[in-house]
């Protein structure tokens, strides 16, 4: 894995001629969490599908571009709020499938370990359908792992959680993502303000910059100035739409 | 328990038919009731079960051949733009046919024997099997394919691990269907194309005869041949399916 490079994003999007979003620009720090938060409809998950390569049924015009120079699309791991688990294969094979996809030799060792880092440890030969939402979400965070990319995309994987679930996978994501350059896209105030290092708001008229709580993230569920923050960000959030 | 349903849908279909032959009067060579048909079926047993033997074999073939030229073409089909452009109107085409008119050509072309009626099997289950995967294999959740191409896969194992796997289903139930439609084709093939046995031969000289007793005999024999074969296949395509165990 090349070290985790800082990301910049600048340009504009329209589908159909219809403007999408107006000019941006985003930047990703290397190796912190950059939580890109936004309502529906607003651009924010077409930020990151552009970052990751993929179609997104909008013209962008602008450019993507690592720090080091290097290309961006080849060197990202990316988790989406459904959890993508191929549902015939076991809990092992999901966790190895990027190494099958691309005819590689599978790390078996690697992969046990990250099976085990994820608690998981006894439903590796489980098909997806047998395990809880939680699980099934930590399947696919060691699968994200076992790439071991150095820019990882999450297109709000924790939304579907209930609350409790929720704040496990946010403090368990947090600690096994430390170092990578990670785009948190989310709907959620509470999500980034608990694990945004750098907060950024996107509404119909761009980018907001947003101050993160000073504890290093992920922070604690009830600490005062994380609550104030979340606040703050939701008051932003519900302006700009007005 | 679980064989009670059947059973009870069995007696009371029979009850139909018997209440019929009663009601209406027919004489037996119009409609023979069940118990002149069950007797004629115990006379005529080894001449019954040698011509089951000649359309099992028939509809088996043509079963296995059309699913495999099903498949092949749906891969094709969902795998190269070119051949969706070119093939799948000619699919459609074909299929506007009537394969009736089709069992005499047929029969010139591969003779009196066993493959014209593989043949006739095959083709009345070719669209429904290529069809059903085909769909299948271009149905494929999108979130899977973008995960795939996020890990860098190629077309051919994108299709292999992905869009042919997430497609089983699809194929299963296209072969369940082709279970239903594989002996028709095969008696059809005899019916039409002259014949050198099969239960649709041996209907059809049943007929000319006037033994509408053994007719039935043949009919019903090919009736539970074809629920069992869809039950065998229904079986051996859960898995493909997704079904539990």
């Amino acid at each position: 894995m090349t070290p985790a490079p800082d990301l910049t994003i600048s340009g504009r999007a329209s589908i159909e001629g219809a403007q999408l979003f107006a000019p941006l620009t985003l930047s990703l720090a290397a190796g912190q969490w950059t939580c890109l938060l936004g309502g529906s409809g607003v651009g924010k998950t077409t930020v990151l599908r552009l970052i990751a390569g993929l179609a997104t049924g909008a013209d962008f015009n602008g450019v993507i571009s690592a720090g080091d120079g290097l290309p961006v699309a080849e060197r990202v791991a990316y988790m989406a709020q459904d959890d993508l688990l191929l549902p015939w294969a076991t809990v092992a094979q999901n966790v190895s499938l990027g190494a099958r996809l691309r005819r590689e030799k599978v790390d078996i060792d690697r992969r046990t370990r990250m099976i085990e880092r994820m608690g998981l440890q006894g439903h590796m030969t489980k098909k997806p359908a047998e395990l809880s939402g939680g699980q099934r979400q930590r399947v696919a965070l060691a699968r994200t792992l076992m790439e071991d990319k150095p820019i990882i995309l999450l297109d709000e994987p924790f939304s579907a959680l209930d609350a409790r679930t929720r704040a496990d996978m946010q403090d368990l994501a947090a600690e096994a993502l430390q170092g990578r350059t990670v785009l948190l896209v989310t709907h959620d105030p509470a999500e980034a303000a608990r694990l945004g290092q750098s907060i950024v708001v996107m509404t119909q008229n761009g980018l907001t910059a947003c101050k993160p709580p000073s504890a290093p993230a992920p922070r604690k569920v009830d600490d005062l100035e994380t609550l104030e923050t979340q606040g703050a960000l939701l008051r932003l959030l519900r302006e700009e739409a007005a | 328990m679980k064989y009670l349903p059947p059973l009870a849908a069995t007696l009371f279909a029979l009850f139909l038919w018997q209440a019929m032959v009663v009601l209406t009067g027919w004489p037996k060579f119009i409609l023979p009731g069940p118990a002149i048909v069950a007797d004629a079926w115990w006379e005529n047993r080894w001449i019954i079960a040698r011509n089951t033997w000649i359309t099992a074999v028939e509809v088996l073939i043509g079963f296995a051949l059309g699913v495999a030229l099903g498949v092949v073409t749906a891969v094709s089909l969902a795998s190269s733009r070119a051949a969706r452009v070119l093939v799948q109107p000619l699919l459609v085409f074909t299929q506007a046919l009537p394969v009736f008119a089709l069992a005499p050509v047929l029969t010139l072309w591969l003779g009196f024997d066993l493959w014209s009626k593989v043949a006739m099997a095959m083709l009345i289950i070719y669209f429904p099997v290529t069809s059903s995967f085909f769909d299948g294999l271009m149905r494929t959740p999108p979130g899977y394919l973008d995960l795939a191409r996020t890990m860098q896969a190629g077309r051919w194992s994108m299709l292999w691990h992905i869009r042919i796997p997430s497609a089983l289903p699809s194929l299963a139930s296209g072969m369940r269907l082709a279970a239903v439609y594989a002996p028709i084709g095969a008696v059809i093939g005899e019916w039409v194309g002259g014949s050198s046995g099969g239960l649709g031969n041996l209907m059809l000289l049943a007929n000319g005869r006037a033994k509408t007793d053994l007719m039935f005999a043949a009919m019903l024999t090919l009736g539970v041949f074809s629920v069992v074969l869809h039950m065998v296949v229904y079986r051996v395509t859960a898995r493909m399916a997704g079904e539990a165990r």
